[in-house]
């Protein structure tokens, strides 16, 4: 009985669903792994030769109070290399926050130079280069979820290929630098978004990140919603894009120390 | 109609029977599983293959229909699971119908915003921020030269706004508060300033502003900006340390170097030490000095004529940024006394010449800042009445040590030229200055609680001076508007005449709760 209505049950299923989508089935090779890596990271964080985006960012702790912060980042390839990059974040809210800003000038092979603009002070403070998993802005991000993990940092094997993902485990290469053992990468196979990532520590997952909602702008594949959980200490982070745009003209002298003492205003909407 | 409804119809029951039919295989696939590792050709990923997210999801949560829901229950799955067959054939993004900006689809979702946003920024908006707090520090011991214990005691609303008229930019910021230690009401204007780029290359900023350059950390070699010692050793929040300027601030930046220039029409001088909430060491008295024997001074007060000029100039050379710095203008706190009236203060002239570098070394930031204080009134150093001219260098390094622990650590010296004429000419009731002044600063920073907690300790030791003044201070933000804070003043010396020694009886603990919207 049981077994009939399974099989039942899967054929109707399969018919009713697919039709509707499974285009992307044809696929001709499969990629190999470092492409798979390199798109994936190209579609995580250099799509476009710049990108502006207005970022809302809830954080919820393990009580359930929760904290927002509202920016503006603003983002130019410097190479077509998926390598050099500089970051603007000027942030909306909160209120006793307002107008700080933090650059990034990120580099692949060496550590990123990093600023902060106190606007009360008019203090342009250069920031030591940090553990890249180190909490951003006190939510559940570290830098690295925020600018990107160095490719070579891990060692990367393709551990299934289902009909939607990729299935991607990397393991560090200097397992004394990072808290986990091993993370996991969900890469939908379409369009190289990372969908989800599971970080694992003795067996266990503990931290995983989600893309909740994709749109396209632009043409490009766009997360426009993603969270960050710690299933150890509890809580979560999300972070909402909304306003994305890409190939904005952006100048080169926009991540200058002249733009952080006097915004682009023209750029933030604040 | 009929037709319409019957197709409407024939959709809605082929919907049913597919949405049945994914729930159906859901549903049964889900005590399937576990065990029945062998009835699915890829079991374990069907269990913890991700559910695509909306947007990713029109082809997507049709293959994946069957074999995500069982893993991740009720909760996006099987909305989408029954929502995406029926409404939209085989289009590309039909579950985000209702979760997304529905049918918009692709570029138009993007597009549609800028418009209004644009919209948004011409409009008039009235974009009012600030803060209301209050504060209050007491003394932790007695001062017999103040009548008060009470250090601090402000209630205070600021307002700020900011409007964009492109290409004007303008900024107001304004502070009102009842300071219950002065026992009066006070308005306090920030920022009133318009900044415009007539050229690209060009920016123009003036009014009312606060300005800082230079690498130090609480340590000010070329940084010739009014500075608010009163507040700093009261325990007030550290950005009113820099009190504001009114001046023309003109920047011209190209590809060689940029150019800063800084002109203060009136001259503005610090906001120094002079008894009436901190009291000090007074020579001529031969003790200290308070609310009721105020420093009685005499500043450079005439428009365009007693002006100030800094100069910057810098770029970058990789990692690195390398400036020059100019100051023509006045010693900002009192730099001599006249003799009549009897030992009123006064602010002679003074140049700085300087530079500073800074940048990544090993895992942390180091700088090094020197400047040249020239005290145009008295070059010889003979002068009993005016300062001596000045060297003054720092050397700094910060380095994260730990996870949200920062570290950094400065050496500051000032060294005064022509030690022999001022021994010489030294009035004998007047503490002997040391030919070096040495300072060591540590700062110490711990974010804790999702950084929503800081722990922070900056010291300021002097080895030559033999005296201290420590900054401790706990802040913590209780939620997004909310934060409190307290901290302390602490100043240690041997003698009563040291720089910060003279301020032993200020020492202070304070604590404040701010409400910033």
């Amino acid at each position: 009985m049981k077994f009939s209505w399974l099989m039942l049950s899967g054929i109707l299923a399969g018919l009713a669903c697919a039709g509707l989508a499974v285009p992307a089935v044809a696929q001709d090779a499969a990629p190999s792994v470092d492409e798979i890596v390199a798109k994936t990271n190209h579609m995580a964080y250099y799509q476009g030769a710049s990108g502006r985006a207005r970022v809302k960012m809830t954080i919820t702790d393990s009580q359930g109070r929760a904290r927002s912060k509202e920016f503006t980042m603003l983002r130019k390839n410097m190479d077509d290399q998926d390598k050099t990059q500089r970051f603007y974040v000027y942030f909306h809210a909160p209120a006793d926050e307002r107008g700080t800003v933090f650059m990034v000038h990120k580099f692949v092979d060496k550590d990123d130079d990093r600023w902060l603009y106190m606007p009360a002070l008019d203090v342009v403070k250069r920031i030591a280069a940090s553990d890249e998993r180190t909490s951003f802005v006190g939510s559940h991000f570290f830098y690295e979820d925020v600018s990107g993990r160095g490719l070579d940092e891990d060692h990367h094997e393709l551990v299934e290929t289902t009909d939607t993902y990729y299935v991607l485990k990397n393991t560090p290469k200097d397992p004394g630098s990072v808290e986990f053992d091993s993370y996991t990468m969900y890469i939908h196979k379409d369009t190289f978004i990372p969908v989800l990532t599971q970080y694992e520590k003795g067996g266990e997952v503990y931290r995983e990140s989600k893309a909740l909602a994709v749109e396209e702008i632009q043409g490009y594949k766009t997360v426009t919603r993603s969270m960050i959980s710690d299933m150890n200490q509890g809580g979560q982070t999300t972070l909402e894009y909304t306003s994305v745009t890409y190939d904005t003209d952006l100048p080169d002298d926009l991540f200058t120390e002249r733009r952080l003492r006097n915004a682009p205003m023209e750029h933030l909407q604040d | 109609m009929r037709p319409g409804w019957r197709r409407i119809g024939n959709v809605a029951a082929t919907a049913v029977v597919c949405a049945i039919a994914c729930l159906a295989s859901a549903g049964a696939a889900e005590p399937e599983l576990p065990p029945g590792l062998d009835a699915s050709p890829e079991p374990e990923s069907s269990q913890t293959e991700p559910a695509l997210p909306p947007g990713l999801g029109g082809e997507a949560t049709a293959s994946d229909g069957p074999a995500l829901p069982p893993g991740l229950g009720g909760d996006d799955s099987p909305s989408e699971g029954p929502a995406l067959p029926p409404g939209l054939g085989g289009d590309d993004s039909p579950s985000e119908g209702p979760a997304l900006p529905p049918g918009l689809g692709d570029a138009s979702a993007g597009e549609a915003e800028a418009p209004s946003d644009d919209a948004d920024s011409r409009r008039f908006r009235l974009n009012l921020h600030g803060f209301w707090e209050t504060r209050a520090g007491v003394r932790t011991q007695s001062d017999r030269a103040q009548s008060k214990d009470l250090i601090l005691g402000d209630t205070r609303l600021q307002l700020k706004t900011q409007q964009f008229w492109d290409p004007v930019r303008f900024e107001a910021t304004g502070d009102v508060y009842l300071d219950a230690v002065l026992e009066e009401a006070m308005f306090d204007l920030r920022t009133f300033r318009f900044s415009w780029s007539p050229l690209p290359s060009l920016d123009i900023r003036v009014g009312r502003q606060v300005l800082t350059w230079g690498t130090g950390d609480m340590l000010f070699i070329n940084d010739m900006f009014p500075k608010d010692w009163e507040s700093y050793f009261s325990g007030r929040e550290q950005e009113y340390l820099k009190a504001p300027s009114d001046a023309l601030r003109v920047g011209w930046y190209t590809e060689a170097a940029n150019v800063e220039v800084v002109y203060t029409p009136q001259f503005d001088h610090d906001r120094f030490i002079r008894g009436r909430r901190i009291s000090y060491w007074n020579p001529l008295a031969g003790g200290h000095a308070g609310s009721e024997d105020q420093v009685d001074y005499n500043a450079p007060n005439d428009w365009f004529e007693d002006d100030e000029i800094a100069v910057r100039v810098y770029r970058t050379f990789g990692a690195f940024e390398a400036a020059t710095y100019g100051y023509w203008g006045y010693w900002k706190s009192p730099g001599g006394q006249r003799l009549l009236p009897l030992g009123q203060a006064r602010f002679p002239r003074l140049a700085v010449y300087g530079a500073s570098l800074r940048g990544p070394v090993g895992r942390g930031i180091a700088n090094i800042e020197f400047g040249y204080y020239d005290s145009r009134q008295d070059r010889s150093g003979a002068d009993p009445f005016v300062n001596n001219s000045e060297f003054r260098l720092l050397v700094g390094y910060e380095q994260e040590l730990a996870r949200n622990f920062t570290g950094a650590i400065q050496y500051y010296m000032e060294y005064m030229t022509d030690y022999g004429a001022y021994e010489r000419a030294r009035f004998f009731f007047e503490p002997k200055r040391d030919k070096n002044r040495h300072v060591v600063t540590l700062r110490l920073t711990k974010l804790l609680m999702n950084q929503n907690l800081t722990l922070s300790m900056f010291a300021y030791m002097s080895p030559s001076d033999r005296d201290a003044y420590l900054r401790p201070k706990a802040t913590y933000k209780v939620n997004d508007h909310w934060t409190v804070e307290a901290g302390a003043n602490v100043f240690l010396g041997e003698s009563d005449t040291s720089f910060f020694g003279q301020f032993e009886d200020n020492s202070n603990v304070y604590a404040g709760a701010r409400y910033s919207f």
